[in-house]
């Protein structure tokens, strides 16, 4: 039963983690039908940036939560500018061409991006120092669940929230809906589209940098290659709840979260990897819409 | 917009990028020794190269727009590019053709041709036929294909793992490898297939990802990640050949393969199939309304492009006469996709030229083979948005409809 539970548990942060960057995905899909290739490497940017900036502050001697503070800070604000970046050099001026166009300049920018960070950084795994803290009175639970892993879940159960609200509550959010439901509707009625749709990048960044940052804290270690597979997964979990429905995002992320940490606690752990693209295919095959996504009827 | 407008918009261009590179591109922290390297000329090198870029791609972008759709899609019966033209007039292609061809046979016998020089060309022709496999699937049927390297990649384990169990020959291992890639190709086809272009790309991805895994893990099958070694090199008839010699033998045998991949590409472009898969790339809808099962069209497309990948994994694990997982990563689907991109979705001269570009390139400049992918990400999306349809166009069968001789039919 204690196996069971910490499999499930960690399997519950590896799905928050999930979630944190399938909602750039499921976002930016549902409102300019796009796969965002270069999300992914969003969040390994996101991840270097906080390494760095936490490096350089460590090696001046400041230490403790406002390392943390100040690294995931710069980390958001980097990431949110490479969103928005990448949005309009990559995808703004294909708006209107067919539908590979816009694909194939994601995955050049995917590759671009962590090509990039390759050369002007390292390809070797840098250690990530773990910037977040330790909580003493969790110490009795300490075979159930770590700090880290706490904070984490936190972490992400305050972004969930807080971007329920800018949707459902803001005037943004409310721009976003409506861009989402029908672009030239949206854009008759007033609605600023390029802008809203730049809101969308940066927001999914935002999430997508918390995620790097998280994880990267709590794995230990990273390289310029943690984009492309995290990516992938994350993608397979905004497909798993049905792409572009964002409760649907986190429902798949946490599934796919349990679905890898039984499977490789029960199974085997060489095909981590595997599992993921294994139920990516199922679901494909037997509910292409998603579990929560309603399935559209293309019209002529 | 005047020129002073201009220049105010590229310097904040210029400053944005400049933050948004400090980061990554100027600090470099070394975690071991606790040392921090700033790397400030890197920051004026940015500013000074987004200035300038921001230029050309605002002229590019304005041009693109006065242009509209028209020019980005040309109809192919007005205003032909100059080679399209040049490739319709047989009095002007064929003394090329011809010498290309004197060229290509006498170039391992050559002076400067050494075993290297005949490697490196024979690796280009064997990524033109990837390039041509490939281009089935995305040029012709407008299907985003990233895991074409697990095809490739099934060849080349076909014939190692064949050779190594049965002892079967290379001769016999070609039409299996080939096979066995095809029916992958339909396996993983059937249920992706009736999905949106999208879930394709992230399928297929995900798919060649799962291969290089088990490849990787599976020891017992596979031998693991240290791969395959001692695969025999192709034969003719029993002749002993050193190794220049046999270098030479597998340049002509993939001249040849070369060949005949772009004779069957052409025959299928112009076949009903070949006009099913255009007219599917265009338009699913009116596609599926004019009669033609999408499923089927789009299945036989994704086989026949993974039939070539299979062949061309043959070819590799006998040119190298060894394989292993690592030279099956997405890197290698990601090359050959921008070999098709950069030489000309659906255009077979198109795809020849960007195989030749993009691998003898970064092999003769040593000091840029570095930046090879980085220079890949970025082809790709230079091409999309000023250039879609490649460097060369491929050329659109026309059908005539002769009046006058109709008319007179009619008449009497």
């Amino acid at each position: 039963m204690d196996y069971f539970l910490e499999l499930f548990l960690g399997g519950l942060t590896r799905g928050s983690i999930y979630a944190l960057i399938a909602l750039g995905y499921t976002m930016v899909y549902g409102i300019i039908e796009l796969i965002n290739f270069a999300h992914g490497e969003i969040y390994m940017i996101g991840a270097f940036t906080a390494l760095i900036v936490s490096s350089v502050l460590a090696f001046a001697g400041m230490s403790g939560p406002s390392v943390l503070f100040l690294a995931a800070s710069v980390a958001i604000i980097y990431s949110a500018a490479y969103g928005f970046t990448v949005e309009k050099i990559a995808y703004k001026p294909l708006r209107q061409a067919p539908r590979l166009s816009p694909l194939i300049s994601a995955i050049g920018m995917s590759i671009f991006l962590q090509n990039y960070v390759m050369l002007a950084q390292t390809s070797d795994f840098l250690p990530f120092p773990s910037l977040l803290p330790e909580l003493p009175f969790l110490e009795k639970y300490g075979l159930r669940i770590g700090s880290s892993e706490l904070i984490i879940l936190l972490t992400t159960a305050v972004s969930m929230v807080l971007l329920m609200l800018l949707i459902k509550l803001t005037k943004m959010g409310k721009a976003m809906r409506a861009t989402a439901q029908d672009r030239n509707m949206a854009m008759l009625v007033g609605v600023d589209v390029n802008r809203t749709i730049s809101y969308t990048f940066i927001i999914g960044s935002v999430l997508a940098a918390i995620g790097g940052v998280l994880i990267a804290s709590h794995i230990g270690r990273i390289n310029f290659y943690i984009g492309f597979i995290a990516g992938i997964k994350a993608f397979t979990a905004a497909v798993l709840g049905g792409i572009g429905s964002i409760p649907g995002a986190v429902l798949g992320a946490f599934i796919l979260g349990w679905t890898e940490s039984f499977a490789t606690g029960y199974v085997s752990s060489d095909y981590e990897d595997v599992f993921a693209f294994v139920l990516l295919v199922l679901i494909l095959i037997v509910r292409p819409s998603g579990l929560l996504g309603r399935s559209t009827v293309q019209k002529v | 917009m005047n020129a002073f407008a201009r220049i105010r918009q590229s310097l904040i261009i210029a400053l944005w990028f400049m933050f948004l590179t400090f980061p990554v591109l100027v600090v470099r922290v070394n975690t071991i020794e606790k040392v921090v390297e700033w790397r400030w000329p890197n920051m004026v090198y940015v500013g000074i190269g987004s200035f300038l870029i921001s230029f050309v791609w605002r002229y590019l972008l304005e041009r693109k727009a006065q242009g509209g759709e028209k020019e980005i899609y040309p109809a192919p019966a007005t205003g032909k590019p100059v080679m399209q033209r040049l490739m319709a007039e047989p009095r002007l292609y064929r003394p090329f053709l011809i010498a290309l061809s004197l060229f290509g046979l006498a170039f391992p016998f050559l002076p400067f041709a050494s075993t290297y020089q005949i490697n490196i060309v024979t690796n280009a022709l064997l990524y033109i036929m990837l390039g041509l496999g490939l281009n089935i699937v995305v040029g012709l049927a407008g299907l985003l294909h990233l895991g074409y390297v697990a095809f490739y990649a099934v060849g080349a384990y076909s014939y190692a793992l064949l050779y190594y169990h049965f002892g079967i020959g290379f001769w016999a291992a070609l039409p299996i490898g080939a096979l066995f890639a095809a029916i992958f190709g339909i396996i993983l086809g059937f249920p992706v297939l009736r999905l949106r272009g999208d879930y394709l790309a992230i399928v297929t991805l995900g798919f060649a990802e799962i291969t290089r895994l088990v490849l990787e893990n599976w020891n017992g099958f596979s031998f693991g990640p240290s791969g395959i070694a001692g695969i025999p090199r192709p034969g003719l008839f029993g002749i002993e050949m050193d190794l220049h010699q046999g270098t030479i033998y597998i340049y002509f045998l993939m001249i040849a393969l070369c060949l005949f991949t772009i004779f069957v590409v052409n025959r299928l472009q112009n076949s009903r199939i070949g006009r099913a898969w255009v007219a599917l790339r265009e338009d699913e809808v009116a596609c599926e309304a004019m009669g033609v099962d999408p499923t089927m069209a789009k299945l036989t497309a994704f086989a026949l492009g993974s039939t070539w990948a299979g062949l061309a994994g043959v070819i590799f694990a006998a040119k190298t006469t060894f394989v292993n997982p690592a030279s099956f990563t997405f890197l290698e689907s990601a090359m050959i996709l921008s070999i098709v991109v950069l030489g000309g979705m659906g255009s077979i001269v198109g795809v020849i030229i960007g195989a030749f570009i993009l691998i003898l390139l970064p092999e003769y400049l040593r000091a840029f083979s570095e930046y090879r992918m980085l220079l890949f990400g970025m082809i790709m999306v230079v091409m999309m948005i000023f250039r879609p349809q490649g460097i060369i166009v491929g050329i659109r069968q026309i059908y005539e409809f002769k009046k006058t001789a109709v008319k007179e039919g009619s008449r009497r």
